[in-house]
């Protein structure tokens, strides 16, 4: 109780006065955050604080996780058989439908002019389950027991069997945590399956809706609508589900429509992810980029300075990029995957004639620097267009969001390589909607 | 005899931290008390020498692993009103109970806002306002969490 008597006098133990040491931890955290948020210093840092943090949310879990083993334990023999009959069923079913996969790819690849079909975009998969759960208005994160030693790297895809979950955000030795296509701050750029339409989902913060913000009014959407990805964020490749339209909203007064999506992925119910490595020299992949960019972290300050977009002649589009020199890295990276595919995709322009649009999605950007003179015009003519079709309040939702950010910093390596399996859509708000986040 | 209260100190931090990230139902989430919060403040002013502001900081360092966008944001912030409950702990201590769970709103608002703010400057703003309903419920269970704490932890010394 002595100690409790005294003045702040006394308070001037080892540390000098209570004042003095204030100033001594705020200046520190404030360098903290500096380091932490403008220059991905602290990534070690955070890696080993991560570590560390492992126990306490293994033990947090514990519970419900006692709880869902308890239950799992307690199913009856009927229950099980009867999921056993059901999940039987539903992989003969699945067998059924991938019988003529391979078939139906061969005739795809034909049909474009390769020489001998690509292998599947997704070369591995991992299962890991889900630790800790925070599902709030602010976050959507989950935590999975995968981590640096499995292999997992920041920025990489999670789904389940359903549809596109998240990426992963902070990857430690023995954990990752997974940043949630529905939280707030993130964005996945999504093309709407029956008419190919591009745009961006963003997190609603809730487990059952997405919004599309970026929808112009007159924008061919209705409900039930299947979104996939487009493969523009760098992170995602192109054709996984992720959400299904719920409601359109077309207001005559507003230039955009209100449109809402219900993510496929049972977001709340999962209690185990898929973690996903994409084949890097695949056309369709998520680009080399991601993995060897988001080592070194910054995402922030790579963006380019002139994103590569085009939008009726495709080929042109990618042309630019090749051409100024944008930036190093895109470059480098296109001649890296580029040049792989140049040589699977060598008879592309030959086929030219076939159906443009995914003629055009394999077409590697060396190849189409030919093309592009004469559609020199288009991006220009449409690179205006950029600032209309993203509305100010874009910014607050995308801003700082380093999943959004990264996705944004390398939507131009990505669209360099574009996906080959989706069709280009002529409409195309979203390629100049997603540039906005690297600009910040 | 000043390495057994701060051990004390440390278990109930680290209890109060699990109980600040252990998952809730998603309608409940917003109004639970920060009860790392409310213990590290319950220390700086019953022990204003063995915790005080290291605790504080390190608390809120430990809630930024979990679930701090940017790391040092609620370390600061916490920090900030360790700083004042450790200035003031004798007016506070003094005060009814009623009276510390206003100081106690006072200055979980200052937190919050801290928090809010570092969450602007580093662009994840959350304007919502379910963010501040925390510091009320938190506010609430002061009276109680300190009785617990001295209850369980306090003047054995």
């Amino acid at each position: 109780m002595a100690a409790f008597g005294t003045g702040a006098r006394q308070l001037q133990g080892r540390g000098g006065s209570p004042g003095f040491r204030f100033t001594l931890y705020a200046l520190l955290s404030i360098v903290i955050m500096f380091l932490d948020e403008r220059s991905h210093w602290l990534e070690n840092a955070r890696y080993f604080l991560q570590a560390a943090a492992y126990p306490v949310q293994l033990a947090v879990s514990s519970p419900s996780a006692a709880w869902s083993w308890l239950q799992e334990s307690l199913a009856t023999r009927d229950e099980l058989r009867k999921e056993n009959n059901r999940l039987r069923a539903q992989q003969r079913a699945i067998e059924i439908r991938s019988m003529r996969f391979d078939a139906l790819q061969k005739e795809n690849a034909e049909l474009r002019g390769l020489k001998e079909a690509l292998p599947a975009v997704a070369e591995r998969w991992e299962v890991a389950e889900v630790v800790d759960v925070e599902l709030n208005s602010l976050r959507q994160r989950v935590l999975l027991n995968r981590g640096t030693s499995n292999g997992v790297f920041k920025g990489q895809a999670v789904m389940d069997e359903k549809g596109l979950l998240g990426q992963t955000l902070h990857v430690g030795p023995w954990s990752s945590e997974v940043i949630l296509i529905t939280d707030p701050e993130h964005a996945v750029p999504v093309q709407i399956e029956r008419n190919g339409l591009r745009t961006i989902a963003v997190g609603a913060g809730d487990t059952a809706s997405l919004a599309l913000p970026y929808l112009p009014a007159n924008a061919d959407v209705k409900t039930g609508d299947l979104l996939m990805t487009s493969g523009l964020g760098g992170v995602f490749p192109a054709g996984y589900p992720v959400a299904r339209i719920t409601e359109v909203h077309h207001d005559a007064v507003q230039p955009l429509a209100q449109v809402r999506a219900a993510p496929l992925a049972r977001i709340d119910l999962d209690r185990e992810a898929v973690l996903v490595w994409f084949r890097p020299d695949h056309p369709a992949a998520p680009g080399t980029a991601t993995m060897s960019d988001s080592k070194t972290g910054n995402a922030r300050i790579q963006p380019l300075p002139a994103p590569p977009r085009a939008v009726t002649a495709p080929a042109a589009g990618t042309a630019p990029a090749a051409g100024t020199g944008a930036e190093a890295r895109t470059s480098a990276n296109a001649g890296a995957s580029g040049s792989k595919s140049t040589a699977a995709a060598k008879p592309s322009p030959a086929a030219k004639p076939t159906p443009s649009p995914t003629t055009h999605a394999a077409v590697p950007p060396r190849e189409s620097g030919a093309s592009a003179s004469e559609a020199a015009g288009t991006p220009r003519a449409e690179r205006p267009q950029t600032p209309r079709s993203e509305p100010p309040r874009s910014k607050p939702t995308e801003t700082g969001a380093s999943p959004t950010a990264t996705e944004g910093a390398k939507s131009p390596a990505a669209a360099a390589v574009p996906p080959s399996p989706e069709p280009a859509a002529p409409p195309k708000p979203s390629p100049a909607a997603t540039p906005p986040p690297e600009q910040q | 005899m000043n390495s057994e209260p701060r051990f004390r100190m440390v278990l109930t931090t680290l209890v109060a931290l699990i109980l600040t990230v252990l998952p809730l139902p998603p309608w409940m989430d917003p109004a639970r008390p920060a009860f790392l919060v409310l213990t590290v403040l319950y220390w700086s002013i019953a022990a204003p020498r063995a915790g005080g502001i290291a605790l504080g900081w390190f608390g809120g360092l430990a809630l930024d692993v979990f679930q701090g966008p940017v790391l040092g944001q609620h370390a600061l912030a916490l920090a900030l009103i360790t700083y004042i409950f450790v200035r003031e702990h004798q007016k506070i201590r003094s005060k009814p109970a009623f009276q510390q769970a206003l100081i106690v709103f006072a200055a979980i608002v200052i937190y919050e806002f801290i928090v809010f703010a570092i969450d602007g400057w580093s662009g994840h703003p959350i304007t919502s306002s379910a963010r501040w309903l925390h510091s009320v419920t938190s506010a609430m269970i002061w009276p109680f969490a300190a009785a617990f704490l001295t209850h369980r932890y306090g003047r054995s010394s």
